[in-house]
């Protein structure tokens, strides 16, 4: 770290540092671009994947807070930025440096407000064009009269705005068109059974053949991060259930170890293999879950059957531990909510019976099929380079190459103790992110084998404070979720209900790179690759 | 074997003591039309019924038990349903033709119909060029789904109709050729021949390497044909919504997924007819007590049961195989399954003339 | 008049009051024998045959997947042929949170739906808003939008929830009247009348 500090004072010498879990850098604006482009680029720093920027509406400035980790050297890095203005906040764009920043951008100028300099696409991203306010602004007015519910159709701009730094140093505004004048545009979504939920592709075609896909999210935006802004440390749990509504074990696990190291709440033993026992066993549903869908989406709708039936089998041990199907709300701060059912080691063993078979009948009814190989292989190519620059984590991520397993780089809770293989696939295509989810199922079970017979005894849940007040100050964390790295950036000041809760999730990067990958591809083509990345929208939507 | 001829023979014996031989014509026309049309929609109704149980065994699920015994009259309530569903009509599309199309479906179904050899003289057209009318009469269904999807004035259904355009016209080349290696090997195209001539064998055997070649592309083009998966492009579920189809509600949506269901008939019933001996009862030489025994099954049964194995067949596909990308379909047309099937129908030709047909 | 489904004792539903409600309202006016048994002949079908519209923004879209697979089963009632064409399906199943951004597009599908359409709105979201009550881009339930016919509580429901609830559904259509006297319909369109979309004429 000292190391980092060094190198980035020399050349930027109107840079400040803040020690912590992770350093912290405080840049003005001006020279914010060219610090980013030394932190990418130079060989000692490589800080090449760009986690997220978390908008911020500080009491003294607008701002944005850059999170940064290098692949090459695991090692961390956060940046503080704030926008000069109060009335009209703007800051330099790194879109140019990270393909993924353009969208973290927009997500900002949504919320925020802030206008990012340079960012060639800079329309809101969640909600509708004609959307009074920023949401997450301190003094957004949220009078149901300002945005009333209408049922008239969302008005539609066929232009973009960018905002351009001119070279005196005037700031102007341009409208550029998304698509060409002449372009076929053939609207998929919201309401279309390929897109996993309700995501909008605005896809100009040539024929058959993708020219340019603009993605629309936010037909789910339910603004969770700002109800949490109202509510007590406790209360935002039940949220993460709702988001990745197949991670929720480690959604909730993600949120609860962030707010546990901001109390200095040291948790049981036994608490952290519950925990991680329910983290893999909802990896496993999850991947079944995927393998189902994502074969349907291929057209052959007999696997999905096929691999709920075990979904259903893990459904069937949560239930009679956390008493639900799917909101289980089963991690909480210091621990878990109840004990574990009498029978769950002996229903997880029946389950790890049959997983090895299980996985053989797939392989035989699915992967080898040679209409399946035909549509997978090669069909969106993402190669290493491109999937840090995207951010698409998790494994998708490792399909291309990328060992971005949290759990491996970052161990969190046991997982140092435990005996797993990091599944990594070189060749980037549907088939490897197909098969490394396949892959991560066995390797989920056996983490569950080696904990299986050893859940040490102890209590669940530590005694934690009714009233839970975290002191002043921001903390980061991530865990690996089903579909990537999950993270979770927490603002206190010092009272029960959070500041800022940002949350990371995978899904958006990985909806974001749809439109890399498809281009050139055929509209089938469209349905394996948005398959095989596996997004949820009420994940990326919040 | 009963021979259905007889029967109607004496209906139109009967018919003519009473009435002038024009009359008697036109109330025979009128009978068979009635006739074909019930067994239409009963076909229709019970090969959705078959379907979604075969697909529900293939599942580990049930499928439809409530609605009857062992839920028979569940395509019964389908069908009241849609008979009665409101038929939207839409702005800014032709609405002639949006609204000729599903007929066109149906009539290239209803057509094809008429030459199939349903039993023991039980047909109602046969003349000499049988199979050659049903190959013409079984492409007007493209026309309707092209019109369908232009109609709509919807891109989905846009993309459909074109996709649809595209893999009709390379299929019905490979069922034109394998049919033709059939009506090779046969020497004639009347349907009642190519069904007498396999009165001891049938066709799949007495052919042996060429038929079961021809069978297989002609199963797999078949299926092609009636847009059933893993060729459903044109009603991909998960990429066009609904295909050609989107905007048709009602009784016209009604026509297009009952037209699905007797393409596959048809299909089936076309390839019993040219490999599986039409009606003929399954004969093994020196049997003779077996054979006995298989003459007293009704004809009309041995053609349909063996049409809706065939069928079984095809839903089978559906239901294990994943959808087909449009280049790597027209690909499998005309790199794989057009030169097989040339060189295929060669090969028959040499059959015959060196007479190593059993 | 007892309106019940096969398998299910009467005195198993929940909200049979609504029910006899109902079938009082429609035996007011009579009815003609005629045209009566055919009633009983079309909401036979109609009942018997109801097609969802594949719809699902969240979760509950997920046990709609379950409902769907081998251990629940909806295909038993016939329910399994979901359209993802709004024109050829009866009923959506407002399976999951509708946020404002949504909302013009659920009411368009709710437009595009063939007669007899009907809506089940499915979970606390659905219903009211659920555990998205604070938000700022959360409708308060789907009836803001679109007259629903049946409230399916639960976050998200269990499939077998769901399975009565369209149970449910299907004995509400079964004293429809499609001949004249009282309509379900003409509910509907008083509904549509006093939630107009600017700009567009009927």
């Amino acid at each position: 770290m000292a190391l980092i500090q060094e190198k980035i004072a020399a050349q930027f010498p109107e840079a400040t540092f803040e020690e912590g879990d992770i350093l912290l850098v405080n840049i003005p604006d001006a020279k914010w671009h060219s610090l980013a482009k030394t932190l990418r680029d130079d060989a000692d720093l490589k800080f090449d994947f760009l986690v997220t920027i978390v908008g911020m509406d500080w009491p003294e400035a607008y701002g944005c807070m850059y999170y940064l980790t290098s692949t090459e050297h695991n090692t961390h890095i956060s940046v503080k930025v704030t926008a000069e203005s109060r009335e009209n906040p703007m800051l330099h764009s790194i879109a140019d440096l990270w393909s993924i920043a353009g969208i973290f951008e927009r997500e900002v100028y949504d919320f925020f407000g802030i206008v990012f300099i340079g960012n060639p696409d800079m329309r809101r991203l969640f909600l509708s064009i004609d959307w009074k306010g920023y949401p997450l602004r301190k003094d957004y007015d949220e009078s149901p009269e300002l945005n009333p519910v209408t049922t008239e159709s969302e008005r539609q701009s066929d232009f973009t705005n960018t905002w351009v730094e001119e070279a005196d140093g005037k700031i102007v505004k341009k409208e550029e068109r998304v698509f060409a004048e002449n372009d076929f545009v053939v609207n998929i979504g919201p309401q279309h059974p390929a897109t996993h939920g309700v995501l909008r592709f605005r896809t100009a075609v040539d024929g058959e053949t993708i020219k340019k896909i603009d993605v629309y999210m936010g037909y789910i935006h339910r603004g969770v991060e700002k109800i949490c802004e109202k509510l007590t440390y406790p209360q935002t749990l039940h949220f993460m259930d709702r988001l990745d509504y197949f991670s929720a074990h480690p959604y909730h696990h993600g949120l609860c170890m962030t707010i546990e190291q901001a109390a200095g709440i040291e948790i049981s033993r036994r608490a952290q293999v519950i925990r991680v026992l329910m983290d893999e066993l909802s990896r496993i549903a999850s991947h079944c879950l995927f393998l189902g869908t994502f074969c349907m989406d291929l057209g052959a709708t007999t696997m999905l059957f096929y691999t709920l039936r075990v979904r259903e089998q893990i459904l069937d041990i949560m239930e009679k531990t956390c008493g639900a199907r799917m909101t289980f709300n089963y991690d909480c701060i210091g621990g878990v909510m109840q004990d574990l059912a009498p029978d769950f080691v002996e229903d997880v063993k029946a389950l790890l019976a049959v997983i090895p078979k299980n996985i053989k009948e797939y392989n035989q009814v699915f992967t080898g099929n040679v209409i399946a190989r035909n549509r997978m292989e090669g069909v969106g190519v993402l190669s290493r380079e491109d999937a840090i620059s995207w951010s698409v984590t998790g494994p998708s991520g490792r399909g291309s190459g990328w060992a971005c397993d949290v759990r491996k780089t970052d161990p969190y809770s046991i997982y140092s103790e435990l005996e797993f293989d990091e599944v990594v696939r070189t060749e980037g295509d549907s088939m490897a992110r197909f098969k490394v989810r396949l892959d991560e199922i066995v390797q989920s079970a056996r983490i569950i084998e080696q904990l299986i017979d050893n859940i040490p005894e102890g209590e669940y849940c530590v005694k934690v404070p009714k009233v839970l007040k975290l002191p002043k100050g921001h903390w980061f964390r991530t865990v690996e979720g089903c579909r990537g790295t999950f993270g979770v950036y927490l603002e206190s000041d010092g009272t029960t209900s959070p500041y800022r809760l940002k949350l990371v999730p995978p899904s958006l990067t990985a909806a974001a790179a749809v439109d890399h990958l498809t281009r050139g591809s055929k509209i089938a083509d469209l349905i394996t690759i948005g398959g095989s990345l596996d997004y949820i929208v009420p994940d990326m939507d919040r | 074997m009963f021979d259905f001829s007889i029967l109607t023979n004496w209906i139109h014996s009967t018919l003519l003591g009473f009435m002038p031989e024009w009359l008697a014509v036109t109330a025979e026309c009128v009978l068979i039309g009635v006739v074909l049309l019930l067994v239409y929609a009963l076909l229709a109704l019970f090969y959705i019924y078959f379907e979604r149980k075969v697909c529900a065994a293939f599942q580990c699920r049930l499928g439809p038990n409530r609605v009857g015994p062992f839920g028979l009259l569940q395509s019964f309530a389908d069908m009241f349903k849609m008979l009665i569903k409101e038929l939207i009509s839409l702005n800014y599309t032709d609405k002639f033709l949006f609204a000729l199309a599903p007929y066109l479906v149906i009539l290239a179904s209803m057509l094809a119909f008429a030459v199939l050899p349903w039993g023991n003289g039980l047909q109602v057209l046969d003349f000499n060029i049988g199979i050659f009318f049903l190959m013409a009469v079984s492409s007007i269904g493209v026309l309707g789904i092209l019109l369908a999807g232009w109609s709509s004035n919807n891109k989905f259904t846009l993309i459909g109709a074109l996709r649809s355009g595209a893999q009709m016209v390379s299929y019905e080349l490979s069922i034109g050729l394998s049919i033709l290696t059939m009506v090779v090997f046969a020497g004639t195209m009347s349907v009642t021949e190519i069904v007498q001539a396999q009165s001891n064998t049938w066709f799949i055997i007495s052919g042996h390497i060429p038929a079961i070649i021809a069978f297989i592309i002609y199963l797999i083009a078949g299926t092609a044909e009636t847009n059933r998966g893993p060729f459903d492009l044109p009603e991909a579920e998960s990429e066009l919504t609904a295909g050609y189809h989107t905007e048709y509600s009602g009784i016209h949506f009604g026509f297009f997924y009952l037209a699905e269901y007797l393409n596959l008939f048809i299909v089936s019933g076309v390839a019993t007819l040219l490999f599986f001996g039409g009606w003929m009862p399954l004969h093994i030489p020196g049997w003779e007590g077996f054979n006995t025994v298989m003459d007293y099954i009704p004809s009309v049964i041995w053609f349909i049961g063996k049409a809706v194995v065939i069928s079984f067949i095809i839903i089978w596909f559906k239901w294990t195989f994943p959808r087909l990308r449009i280049d790597q379909m027209l690909s499998l047309e005309w790199k794989y399954l057009l030169p097989i099937n040339l060189v295929n129908l060669v090969l028959m030709v040499l059959i015959i003339v060196y007479g190593i047909h059993l | 008049m007892e309106v019940t489904t096969k398998s299910m004792p009467y005195d198993a539903w929940k909200d049979n009051e609504y029910i006899e409600g109902l079938v009082k309202q429609l035996q007011e006016s009579g009815t003609n024998v005629i045209v009566g048994s055919l009633d009983k002949l079309i909401n036979w079908g109609r009942s018997n045959s109801l097609w969802p519209l594949t719809f699902a923004t969240s979760c509950c879209g997920i046990e709609f997947v379950s409902l769907g697979a081998a251990r629940y089963d909806m295909a038993r009632f016939g329910w399994e042929v979901a359209r993802s064409s709004p024109r050829q399906a009866d009923f959506i199943m407002v399976a999951g949170t509708i946020v404002h951004r949504m909302a013009p597009v659920l009411r368009r599908l709710y437009d595009q739906l063939a007669e007899p359409k009907y809506v089940i709105a499915c979970g606390a979201c659905a219903v009211s808003g659920g555990p998205f009550k604070k938000s700022y881009h959360v409708v308060m339930g789907c009836d803001q939008i679109i007259p629903v016919d049946v409230y399916l509580p639960g976050c998200p429901p269990r499939p077998e929830a769901m399975i009565y609830s369209i149970m449910q559904l299907s004995r509400k259509v079964k004293v429809e009247k499609f001949f004249g006297g009282v309509n379900r319909q003409e509910k509907q369109e008083e509904f549509l009348k006093s939630h107009p979309i600017e700009g567009v004429q009927d």
